[in-house]
């Protein structure tokens, strides 16, 4: 009978200690149907970024295919928590996040859709604050509509 | 059930490489069918997990805007051999699919 109070108890606590994460750790819908990049970045972080020379964002000048655009985005920053990737020009800019634990080495490589021509933003938070760096990738064929 | 997650897994001296392949649509709900003169259902990879030794080292989230059968490649400092590495994705229909490495 005790052993079975403190099994759950220490039950209790383990449930007390993920939900904090719980919390934080849930998508940003609001973003991804966010139609400019501002709002969806505001709809994350409730921050705007400041530019970083600490970023590196690598995508092509020219994408031929707006379909598949390869990036990569890595950083010198300490403390990432997150690394996101915006386009702009797309119907719906905000394109993907990745929530980075302390395990993670800061770097990140996808292949994105571009609808046309667009600055590409790369925005990485760390310590609390967003940092971002951005590149202008010129598109031939788009990639979203038919 | 979704299509499996291809996996490639390599220790490169103190952090180990994943690259992952999912096959998936993808669809982002904006390509017109010219037969109906309909849009295809938006059909897309919301979530992306990745776990290391069952605990959870990275969490994405995905728009439409992420190309068809996605390619992601990311590092997990302080890997080892015999660690294990899972992968798992949900999309926006309720599919999943997930799949798990032993580094070597």
């Amino acid at each position: 009978m005790h052993r079975r109070l403190v099994l759950k108890g220490i039950v209790a606590l383990g449930a007390i200690a993920a939900w904090p994460r719980l919390l934080w750790a849930s998508r940003p819908d609001a973003a991804f149907i966010a139609d400019n990049a501002e709002d969806a970045i505001m709809a994350v972080f409730g921050q705007m970024p400041v530019a970083s020379e600490q970023i590196k964002l690598k995508i092509p000048d020219i994408a031929e295919n707006g379909a598949v655009v390869p990036v990569t985005v890595s950083t010198d920053l300490a403390d990432v928590e997150s690394i996101s990737i915006v386009v702009v020009n797309n119907p719906t800019p905000f394109v993907a996040s990745f929530d980075m634990g302390p395990r993670m080495v800061p770097i990140v490589s996808v292949r994105i859709k571009m609808g046309q021509s667009s600055q590409v933003l790369a925005l990485v938070k760390a310590g609390g604050t967003l940092y971002s760096t951005s590149r202008d990738v010129k598109v031939t064929i788009g990639g979203c509509g038919g | 059930m979704g299509k499996p997650i291809k996996i490639r897994a390599k220790i490169k001296g103190d952090f180990a490489e994943i690259k992952a392949l999912m096959p998936h649509d993808m669809e982002s709900g904006l390509r017109m069918n010219p037969a109906t003169n309909q849009p295809y259902p938006a059909h897309y990879i919301t979530d992306f997990v990745a776990e290391l030794n069952g605990e959870v080292v990275m969490t994405a989230y995905w728009g439409q805007a992420v190309s068809k059968n996605p390619y992601v490649s990311f590092s997990i400092k302080g890997a080892v051999a015999g660690d294990t590495v899972t992968l798992r994705w949900n999309d926006n229909k309720g599919d999943s699919s997930e799949k798990e490495v032993v580094l070597k």
